[in-house]
């Protein structure tokens, strides 16, 4: 069987001008969560755009082969993408207040995910939304779904965010930095939920993050992007433990650990910013901050595996 | 002079800031309480990290010992001199801020160079070629050399223009430097570069810096001592190991077992607060936060819990000895 979700080769530009997305490719396995991580703007968010058709105008896709459940996303029109959206795959945002409507309850918009989706009464669409707010951790269920959004925190709203994604039992959750936004102590609580329903449904779980420490703690694989690539991709404690990309590398080195730094050494950092790309850049996107930069990096990168399943982009030897 | 005879960089003493904000045509005036009751020290070229929630009075802590906001009660002293009655030149030779967005701190039509000119040309006292020889010596030394003096906001990345902002707040070599959440709107590489830069100016300058983040590895890394905030109380400040190894109020503990570090395989933790948000607007009685504390008694929700001294600071829970 193929997987939940595949994508080889995908490519975003806008306008001719900035290529968003340059060839990505990703998996994403029935019951796995996926982890995207890198830093702002390397194309996160326009990859998830992507693969649910909602490309800000002037945005393109194409790719070699994009996939849902052996569906080919690609050849869908608009209806059919909007059949399966929130529907078998759904997704979460960043901040919950951009896809919540200030002017209906929680209830009204929960219930009327499903009722758009699937033959189900008022009553039982309810039922299903109370259900939900319970298990995302929410006490009194029965009280939120006449509340509307501008009444709860930021934590609560996250919540009811992932119980609507939850409504028609999709099997892809796509959730773009859901915990960005929260408070340290709310997001261990967001995240921890997330990871607990994901093993209980069995979801495929595409998490964007930039925080690896995020990633460390609920991935299962992970795939590193840099402008616009995804540069390394590996099961999760094989990436922490052995990373191959210079950039990888030099992402784990910068990340403050509690309890493991010298206050007085330098945290280690990666020098420069990232490079602003357009069509027809050639090589590899990181040569003018990788330590290891030779002329060879400014054509054509290979994609080497490092071992079964970790595959990078990069010139440099396993 | 001894540690003992010399003057804190910073200290408060009692201080409260409260604001109304109105309820609307129906609604009562609310009380925000933003900052209750705060009292520290800070030893000259230490660093106190302030850590705590959105909410909890971090950068209004940060106005009132800027002067930018004037306290309702109590005291702030910056080397000995109390804050209201300097004026505003002298504020601006004595403490300076960095703020957390710097897209939004830095005025969009102004080029790098005059941007970081701007507080000395404002003390009115010091020649042109000696602006244009600070502001140069300036930028060379937080990584800006040469043609980036004369590039607008626009044209730097984010961790280019909070080195801009750095450049701007110590361009008048003050004592003092109060960071709000410097790096928290950077990416974790360019959060590095900027967070060693800062440690290395501390370092050559002999500044203290009064440093918010709500990022607790970011302060462990920076701090030498920490303050922990909650609904505008300091619930309990003690020196950074200390705090970090022996962390005593239930609060900090929660806010450090919540930190996830890049560990593969340690799973989230159960941090144990609930769903109940803290509000500013409603402080609760007794202890303020008994309503998500794991561990709170009966006697948490009437009795306010006295500060219990410890070395180097204090906690403030009815369960510590
Ligand atoms: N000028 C103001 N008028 C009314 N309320 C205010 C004002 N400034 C701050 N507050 C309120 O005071 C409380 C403390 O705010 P403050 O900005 O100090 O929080 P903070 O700890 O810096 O939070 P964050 O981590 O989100 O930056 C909040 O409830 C805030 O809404
Ligand atoms: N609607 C748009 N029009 C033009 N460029 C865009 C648009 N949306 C995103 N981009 C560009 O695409 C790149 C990737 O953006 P994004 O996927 O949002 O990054 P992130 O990894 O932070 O989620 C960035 O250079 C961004 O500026
Ligand atoms: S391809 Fe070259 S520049 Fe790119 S990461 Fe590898 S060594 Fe560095
Ligand atoms: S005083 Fe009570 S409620 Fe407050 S922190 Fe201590 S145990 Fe918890
Ligand atoms: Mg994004
Ligand atoms: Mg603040």
């Amino acid at each position: 069987m193929s997987a939940l979700l595949e994508i080889e080769r995908l490519e975003v530009g806008f306008g001719g001008r900035t290529s968003a997305v340059r060839g990505a490719s990703l998996t994403v396995e029935r019951g796995e969560t996926h982890c995207l991580v890198g830093e702002s703007g390397c194309g996160k968010s326009v990859t998830a755009l992507a693969i649910m058709n909602l490309l800000a105008r002037g945005g393109h896709r194409t790719a070699q082969r994009l996939t849902f459940q052996d569906e080919d996303l690609l050849k869908l029109d608009d209806r059919g993408m909007a059949r399966l959206r929130g529907n078998a795959m759904a997704m979460i945002f960043q901040e919950p207040m951009t896809s919540l409507n200030p002017a209906y309850t929680i209830g009204s918009q929960m219930t009327e995910v499903m009722r758009r989706h699937k033959k189900v009464s008022q009553r039982v669409a309810t039922d299903r939304a109370a259900d939900l707010l319970g298990r995302v951790g929410i006490t009194a269920p029965g009280l939120r779904l006449g509340q509307f959004p501008h009444q709860l925190s930021g934590g609560l709203r996250q919540r009811v965010m992932i119980a609507m994604a939850l409504m028609c039992e999709p099997q892809l959750l796509i959730a773009d930095e859901p915990t960005t936004a929260l408070d340290v102590t709310v997001q261990a609580q967001i995240l921890r939920l997330l990871a607990q329903l994901q093993r209980d449904l069995g979801l495929g779980l595409l998490l964007i993050t930039h925080d690896l420490g995020i990633v460390a703690r609920i991935a299962h694989r992970v795939s590193v992007m840099y402008a616009g690539e995804v540069v390394e991709s590996a099961a999760t404690a094989q990436l922490f433990a052995d990373p191959k990309h210079p950039y990888t590398q030099g992402l784990l080195r910068c990340v403050p650990v509690p309890g493991k730094q010298r206050q007085d050494e330098p945290l280690g950092s990666i020098p420069g910013t990232v490079p602003r790309i357009g069509p027809g850049f050639e090589g590899c996107g990181f040569r003018d901050r990788c330590s290891f930069a030779d002329a060879t990096c400014a054509h054509t990168v290979p994609h080497q595996t490092a071992a079964p399943g970790h595959d990078y982009l990069c010139r440099l030897a396993p | 002079m001894t540690a003992t005879t010399t003057l804190p960089a910073i200290e408060l003493k009692s201080v409260g800031k409260t604001f109304r904000v109105s309820g609307g045509i129906l609604g009562k005036d609310r009380h925000v309480v933003a900052v209750d009751g705060v009292s520290f020290a800070v030893a000259p070229g230490g660093v106190l990290g302030v850590v705590g929630e959105s909410g909890c009075g971090k950068s209004t802590l940060a106005r009132l010992i800027l002067g930018l906001l004037t306290p309702d009660s109590g005291d702030i002293a910056v080397e000995g001199q109390r804050i209201v009655d300097m004026d505003r030149k002298a504020r601006a030779r004595l403490i300076q801020p960095v703020f957390q967005d710097p897209f939004s701190s830095l005025n969009p039509l102004t080029r790098v160079r005059d941007i970081v000119a701007m507080p000395l040309q404002a003390q009115g006292t010091f020649s042109r070629a000696e602006i244009a020889k600070r502001v140069d010596e300036m930028l060379e030394r937080v990584g800006l050399p040469g043609e980036m003096g004369n590039r607008l906001p626009a044209e730097l990345s984010g961790g280019q223009r909070q080195r801009v902002a750095i450049a701007r707040a110590l361009v008048l070599r003050p004592r003092i430097v109060v960071c709000d959440e410097p790096t928290s709107a950077l990416d974790v590489s360019v959060q590095a570069q900027i967070l060693n830069l800062l440690a290395e100016l501390r370092r050559d300058l002999g500044l203290t810096y009064l440093f918010i983040s709500h990022n607790l590895a970011v302060v462990e890394h920076v701090a030498s001592e920490v303050a922990v905030m909650y609904l505008g109380r300091i619930v309990e400040k003690r020196p950074t190991q200390a705090l970090f190894h022996q962390p005593e109020h239930p609060y900090t503990q929660a806010l450090l077992a919540s930190v996830l570090t890049p560990e593969p395989g340690l799973g989230v933790p159960d941090v144990g607060l609930g769903d109940v948000m803290p509000d500013p607007a409603n402080i609760p009685p007794g202890c303020r936060f008994h309503p998500r504390c794991p561990v709170a008694e009966p006697r948490c929700s009437t009795q306010m819990p006295p500060l219990r001294p410890r070395p180097g600071g204090g906690v403030e829970c009815l369960l510590a000895s």
